[in-house]
């Protein structure tokens, strides 16, 4: 299928989801739906450097939260002023582009390093930036912040369906976007990485240029799923803002589902976090972050290449 | 008659790994068209010398020029889309690709960079299925890689050095561990690239093999080039039977 017609289905998919939504009355579903698109976003964002490049990202937490508080700050400085009132997709617009231009910088520092160095790299980097927002006083510190969303939303009324539909748009536009590469030149690209960087060099492939566009692009899609979390929780500190989860859910998804391709995270974060939300409400939400660690474990040693690595010799077997 | 400008110029290039000293002031010069044999004991700088060529390593000492141009300093992927491709002492294909993906990258980020503009669709698969068709893997062309045998694995190593269309094309041990009759399969391989006009430099443990597709035969040991001139006089080169033969 061309991209242009997979983008105009995804988005004529999103619109029917968010359509069918709007006949439920009970929040919960928003807030769990929330959640669930949330780590469509995040796993997918994750898998472009993680699952086309095999660079292994723990760093996810903290450009989550630099999108998180890229709001927190933009919010303080013109909305709690009264200077400009900033709606949430500018916001979103913006800590994307703090957190593509982080990204971008993680991967310079880091890119030079393969294998367990990069992750352990990418996971100090994310204690980096987690001491520093916990000292920085403007943004509440180890304290936290406060966000007092507007009693009703554009579009929809209620604040909560508003942020659904917002991060509804988020995930169809990561889906369209991993969808996208994965067809280009810069899929195939990032595939050689993946697969083996020296023949990648020797066959003309820039490595280092495209792991710098994957981090970027990896860093922007997981700030701006960050962006709306102050206005999900209506307060943010350092401990939910890089919450260890993020990092372990990001790359849980991803490996559950399927790594090689833009179907497995959306596999993955919609089987996973559909599993935790209910865990969650009916046992615990430390019990489904034990579930996710089992998993994980269970499919790296039963089925590495995930759900779709499990069902592709079925669906080849069909086609032949 | 004007003389012929080399398309590769090694000059007292040196490198050094810690206190091992792997090439020590190599120079050489490889003329378009030509058939370069490279050989050496182990350990005597070969797999050293192509890495410093291509620019997955860099040499400490001694510049490179390839085409006119000091490729000192370049990466690898720079080098390749000037024209110098290689292949693998161990094959190294892109194992989630097809085959036909496999030759599809040197075509999309090399050939077209030289050519100036992209590859249409269209004729990125009509190359692919040439270059299979060069190489005999043609009924392959949608496998992956571990579906090949050893020495199909070569041919589509070569083929991925061809899709980059390369001025010079360096073998680096393409016929290892293959048999009498794969062993001619590549020389014959590499006698048609070379009637294309590639130049190529052959590294080879396999002697018959050297012989037989050389013009010209240098000589690698302990990192210093010990001979470099016609095959057959190279090897009834006292120093080279020293070094292959002991005293």
């Amino acid at each position: 299928m061309r991209s242009w017609l997979f983008t105009v289905v995804v988005i004529v998919a999103g619109a029917a989801l968010f359509a069918v939504s709007r006949f439920i009355q009970n929040d919960y579903f928003f807030f769990a739906g929330y959640v669930v698109l949330q780590y469509i976003v995040l796993s997918t964002a994750w898998n472009i450097l993680g699952g086309y490049c095999g660079y292994v990202n723990f760093g996810t937490a903290a450009l989550f939260a630099i999108g998180a508080y890229t709001s927190v700050t933009i919010h303080k400085l013109l909305v709690t002023s009264r200077i400009y009132p900033v709606s949430i997709p500018e916001l979103i617009i913006i800590a994307g582009v703090v957190s593509a231009i982080v990204g971008l910088g993680i991967g310079y520092l880091t890119l030079r390093l393969r294998g367990a160095f990069f992750s352990i790299a990418t996971l100090a980097l994310a204690v980096v930036i987690q001491t520093f927002i916990t000292n920085w006083d403007y943004v509440g510190g180890s304290r936290g912040a406060y966000v007092i969303r507007p009693q009703t939303a554009p579009l929809v009324g209620s604040y909560i369906q508003y942020l659904f539909l917002v991060m509804l748009v988020l995930a169809v536009l990561s889906i369209a976007v991993a969808r996208l590469i994965e067809r280009s030149r810069l899929g195939y690209g990032f595939a050689t990485i993946r697969d083996d960087e020296i023949a990648a060099e020797a066959s003309g492939v820039p490595t280092l240029r495209l792991k710098l566009i994957a981090t970027t692009l990896s860093g922007a899609l997981m700030g701006m799923a960050g962006a709306p979390l102050p206005y999900y929780v209506g307060y943010l500190d350092p401990a939910s803002g890089f919450n260890l989860a993020y990092a372990v859910n990001s790359i849980a998804m991803p490996v559950i589902g399927g790594t090689t391709t833009w179907i497995g995270p959306l596999i993955g974060a919609v089987l996973l976090g559909t599993l935790q939300q209910w865990v969650t409400v009916t046992i615990s939400s430390a019990v489904s972050l034990l579930i996710v660690g089992l998993l994980l474990v269970g499919f790296v040693i039963v089925a590495p290449n995930g759900l779709v690595g499990l069902m592709r010799p079925l669906f080849e077997r069909r086609h032949r | 008659m004007t003389a012929v400008a080399p398309l590769l110029e090694v000059d007292d290039v040196s490198k050094r790994f810690g206190g091992f000293v792997a090439l020590d002031g190599v120079s050489l010069t490889v003329t378009p068209g030509e058939r370069l044999g490279l050989i050496g004991p182990n350990g005597s700088g070969k797999s050293t010398l192509v890495n410093c060529l291509c620019g997955a390593l860099h040499n400490e000492s001694g510049t490179v020029r390839f085409d006119g141009t000091n490729v000192n300093g370049m990466t690898a992927h720079q080098r390749t889309r000037l024209g110098m491709a290689r292949s693998f002492q161990l094959p190294r294909p892109f194992t989630s690709l097809s085959l036909v993906d496999n030759l599809r990258i040197p075509l999309i980020y090399s050939a077209n960079v030289r050519r100036g503009s992209h590859f249409t669709a269209a004729e990125i698969e009509e190359r692919c299925g040439e270059l299979l068709r060069l190489v005999g893997l043609d009924a392959k062309s949608r496998r992956l890689p571990r579906d090949l045998t050893q020495v199909e694995m070569r041919k589509l190593e070569l083929a991925r050095a061809m899709g980059a269309d390369p001025k010079l094309l360096i073998a680096d041990e393409a016929m290892a561990g293959l048999s009498h009759s794969e062993i001619e399969d590549i020389l014959k391989l590499l006698d048609r690239l070379n009637e294309h006009g590639i130049t190529i430099i052959l590294i080879e443990h396999i002697m018959r093999a050297v012989m037989s597709f050389s013009q010209r035969l240098v000589v690698l040991v302990s990192g210093k080039k010990i001979a470099d001139g016609n095959p057959q006089d190279v090897i009834r080169d006292p120093e080279v039977e020293r070094a292959y033969l002991g005293q």
